[in-house]
């Protein structure tokens, strides 16, 4: 028998992929970008932990894809990879010494080969990088020897001090908000980033509670479910009221910034839920979604402003019409439309969404909707004494439009509605042989997606006082469609997420907003590859086991069965 | 009483006559079969039935209503359901959602009854579900409820297809190579299936059917197709005999050769 050899290749590919990945996140700027803010202070940058996490990511993949069980040599492919990895961007180090990359490349500049080489120079500085990528190597290869728990507590770790990094304002704005907090804060952050002690202190306290969870998680989780039903109930009904007094006291906790960004992840997360009807439950793939937003909003303006002089209602009283307005528009664009299935659809409501948008500016309608100059003064709503100004109220508004809109789905989903929609999306002809209306079916899948994005709109034009057409340009279809792409087709806590990911944290960190897009576009194919299902992907529902006592309770005879000869 | 007539019906696609001047009657309570090969026009005839298809000439009647120009939703609510030849399930619905779905007509609650839940909305969707696991036990699937229906092997899919299609409550069941792709275990199951269906629930049914011994082993009358017009039609013996038929299947020539054995092959697969 041969003697089986080490496979280098392996090792050398992925490490020359996940280099290319590294030398592509310092091309375009990610890495100089990122580096204007600390994850730890004066230690590690975020620019260079997107370096660091790379090269582990690579000496991970390359670990694993070892062929040989032996130590030695797992270690042997992680090293390999790293020092590819490190080698590639040492290239680029040289390279550009040599050659002036920067006109091609506009963001190859002196900063970001001084941050690549450790401010070392050339020479030093591509000799380092190679050490880097060893050490990492070496470092990710052992992580991937090490059992579950630990490998699990150190990722878990390594990911929370990331975390607090990156999200280090969100952190700080809570802390500092509420007075006996204020010490975390102190002990946690420097100004520009997680201390050391606070960095290792939070490192530590993870990794001890992953590892500790792990082994009496299981036996916690398994003595619950030993509860009398008396007991779980209690035991539920404790946890939802949990839910029920953060959700309610989120903006007093967050503050006024991050209650604006939460208002906007509601507004997201509302044209999510309905589009979820349109595309995840009756699988037409709808890009012009922005118009029912766009109606819905300029139907609240038009009725509310008193600048344009036509009607001066209050938002109440608005807030119908728009929704009806919504409604209505869905029907119509439904109706052309009706006969076209996929790519077609989509090319045709794509359409429809940029007829809104230049109807809006156009000359034509100005009188009443106000053209390029849109429409300001819109009114606040105002319940009582109560008028909803600052995003902290405004939260409410919106949080109660999304509870709405969620509470219908949710309940339309496992109906007859929901059923029909579900079977024009998987078969629409046999659906038709079922006895399903198509055109009723579709119709109503459409205007009440229109529903709940008018609604959407009306708030969102109530929350800003103004209309612009540019507000409701392609990409906000875009947005809405990758929201429920990420977060799960068809799933409703799915929108949520992903209205919390796509919206929230994008928000969250404005300063890197160039690269939004890019961000969304590897959510997308990285979601395609490792959980096409999305991230909270819908249940399948367990009627027949829940119910399994009353079948058995009056055993209907099988065909074939001794009962029928 | 004939349940179900077609007078002259033709359906063409551009240049090509799919079905061509097709008299076709069907007794109620009775298993007929249609036979052909590939092409001839049976599942053409199918979607003319059905309402997939808008046929050229011809009328359609069933129960004495004429069909033509009703879209598939309303076909289906005078009582006509049928299956496919590559099974055509709800493949991401569970088998028992299939089997909802396929009640839908029969079920009356709206948008308000749902989202409010009103008692007698939760009263059908009761009455739906203990229906729907009913008719799932009949096709033998108990407790595959919640399987989804791409997840269930190639013969449940089979059976489950049957009993979503059993679901519309139909006066006639038109069945697509109900045992195509089956060992002769599973064939034998699914003809005792079709035979119960008949017997026990007084459904008509209309097969095409590739496998002979399931055409001649259970149907009373045998029509056959070929390049869309009727060749030959009568009882099973008389199809088997029938030079005409031998020929379509086997081409000219072996008809005489074919025809001196076939006492000899009566109860045997030949002509599959």
């Amino acid at each position: 028998m041969e003697k089986p050899r080490f496979d280098w290749l392996q090792p050398v590919k992925i490490g020359l992929v996940g280099g290319a990945i590294g030398v592509f996140f310092a091309l375009v700027g990610m890495v100089e970008a990122f580096s204007i803010r600390d994850i730890v202070d004066g230690i590690v940058s975020m620019g260079q932990m997107l370096m660091l996490i790379s090269m582990t990511f690579t000496g991970y993949m390359a670990a694993r894809r070892t062929t040989q069980p032996q130590h030695l040599w797992v270690l042997g492919s992680s090293l390999l990879a790293g020092l590819m990895f490190g080698g590639m961007v040492a290239l680029l180090l040289i390279v550009g010494s040599l050659v002036n990359l920067r006109a091609v490349f506009i963001n190859a500049s002196p900063t970001l080969y001084e941050l690549l080489a450790f401010g070392r120079g050339t020479q030093a500085g591509a000799l380092l990088l190679l050490a880097e990528g060893v050490l990492v190597g070496v470092a990710a290869g052992l992580l991937y020897l090490l059992t579950g728990r630990f490998r699990q507590a150190l990722v878990n770790a390594l990911g929370w001090v990331v975390m607090a990094g990156v999200l280090q304002e969100l952190l700080r704005i809570t802390f500092g908000a509420w007075g006996p907090l204020a010490v975390i804060n102190q002990w946690l952050f420097t100004g520009k980033g997680l201390s050391v002690p606070g960095a290792a202190s939070l490192f530590v306290l993870v990794a001890g509670t992953t590892y500790f969870w792990s082994q009496t998680g299981s036996v916690l989780s398994n003595r619950l479910r030993r509860l009398p039903p008396g007991g779980q109930h209690t035991l539920r009904l404790v946890g939802i009221l949990l839910l029920v007094l953060i959700v309610l006291a989120l903006p007093q906790i967050l503050g006024l910034y991050l209650s604006e960004v939460l208002t906007i992840v509601g507004v997201f997360a509302l044209m999510g839920l309905g589009l979820n009807i349109v595309v995840g439950l009756a699988g037409m793939l709808d890009l012009g979604y922005v118009a029912f937003f766009a109606i819905g909003a300029y139907t609240m303006g038009a009725l509310t402003s008193p600048e344009l002089g036509f009607f001066s209602l209050s938002f109440w009283e608005a807030l119908p019409f728009a929704v009806v307005a919504g409604v209505l528009a869905g029907v119509i664009l439904g109706i052309p439309v009706l006969k076209m299935r996929g790519d077609y659809l989509a090319i045709v409501t794509l359409g429809f969404g940029e007829i809104v948008r230049i109807l809006a500016l156009s000359d034509f309608l100005r009188p009443w909707i106000g053209g390029a100059q849109g429409i300001a003064k819109i009114p606040k709503a105002i319940v009582g004494s109560i008028e909803f100004i600052s995003p902290q109220q405004i939260y409410y508004l919106i949080l109660v439009g999304c509870l709405l809109a969620g509470f219908i789905s949710w309940r339309l989903k496992d109906s007859r509605l929901g059923r029909a929609w579900m079977a024009v999306r998987e078969d629409e002809d046999v659906a038709a042989a079922m006895g399903i209306n198509l055109v009723a079916t579709k119709l109503l899948a459409f205007a009440g997606g229109a529903a709940f994005a008018a609604l959407s709109g009306a708030i969102f034009a109530s929350k800003l006082g103004s209309v612009y057409p540019h507000s409701f340009n392609v990409m906000i279809s875009i947005n809405v469609l990758c929201l429920i792409i990420v977060g799960g087709m068809g799933s409703i806590t799915g929108v949520i997420v992903g209205a919390a990911a796509l919206v929230g944290l994008p928000e969250l960190l404005r300063e890197f907003a160039e690269y939004r897009f890019l961000a969304y576009g590897a959510a997308l194919v990285l979601m395609m590859l490792v959980r096409p299902a999305g991230l909270m992907p819908e249940a399948t529902r367990r009627r027949e086991l829940q119910e399994a006592e009353t079948v058995e309770a009056e055993p209907e005879p099988a065909f074939g069965a001794p009962a029928s000869p | 009483m004939a349940i179900l007539t077609a007078r002259g019906v033709t359906k063409r696609f551009g240049g090509l006559t799919a079905v061509s001047k097709f008299d076709f009657e069907s007794e109620e309570n009775s298993i007929y079969s249609i036979i052909g090969p590939n092409g001839a026009g049976k599942t053409t005839f199918f979607n003319c039935v059905t309402g997939f298809y808008r046929f050229e000439e011809g009328d359609i009647l069933f129960d004495g209503h004429s069909i033509v120009g009703l879209t598939p939703d309303r076909i289906v609510h005078m009582g006509i359901a049928r299956t496919y030849q590559n099974i055509r399930l709800f493949a991401n619905l569970t088998a028992i959602e299939n089997i909802l779905v396929g009640q839908h007509t029969h079920l009356k609650s709206g948008l308000v009854g749902a989202v409010l839940r009103l008692p007698s909305t939760v009263r059908e969707e009761a009455a739906a579900l203990a229906e729907a696991r009913r008719l799932l036990n009949f096709v033998k699937l108990a407790g595959k409820g919640d399987f989804l229906a791409k997840n269930l092997p190639y013969g449940d899919q089979r059976r489950l297809e049957i009993a979503r299609a059993l679901a519309t409550r139909p006066k006639l069941l038109l069945l697509d190579e109900p045992t195509a792709g089956m060992n002769p275990h599973e064939t034998e199951e699914m003809m005792a299936l079709v035979r119960h269906l008949r017997d026990e629930l007084g459904i008509t049914i209309l097969l095409i059917e590739h496998d002979m011994r399931v055409v001649m082993g259970i149907s009373e009358r045998v029509t056959v197709l070929d390049y869309g017009e009727k060749i030959a039609e009568g009882t099973p013996a008389e199809i088997q005999a029938n030079p005409k038929v031998i020929e379509a299947y086997l081409g000219r020539g072996s008809a005489t050769e074919v025809v001196s054995q076939a006492s000899a092959v009566q109860a045997s697969p030949a002509l599959a």
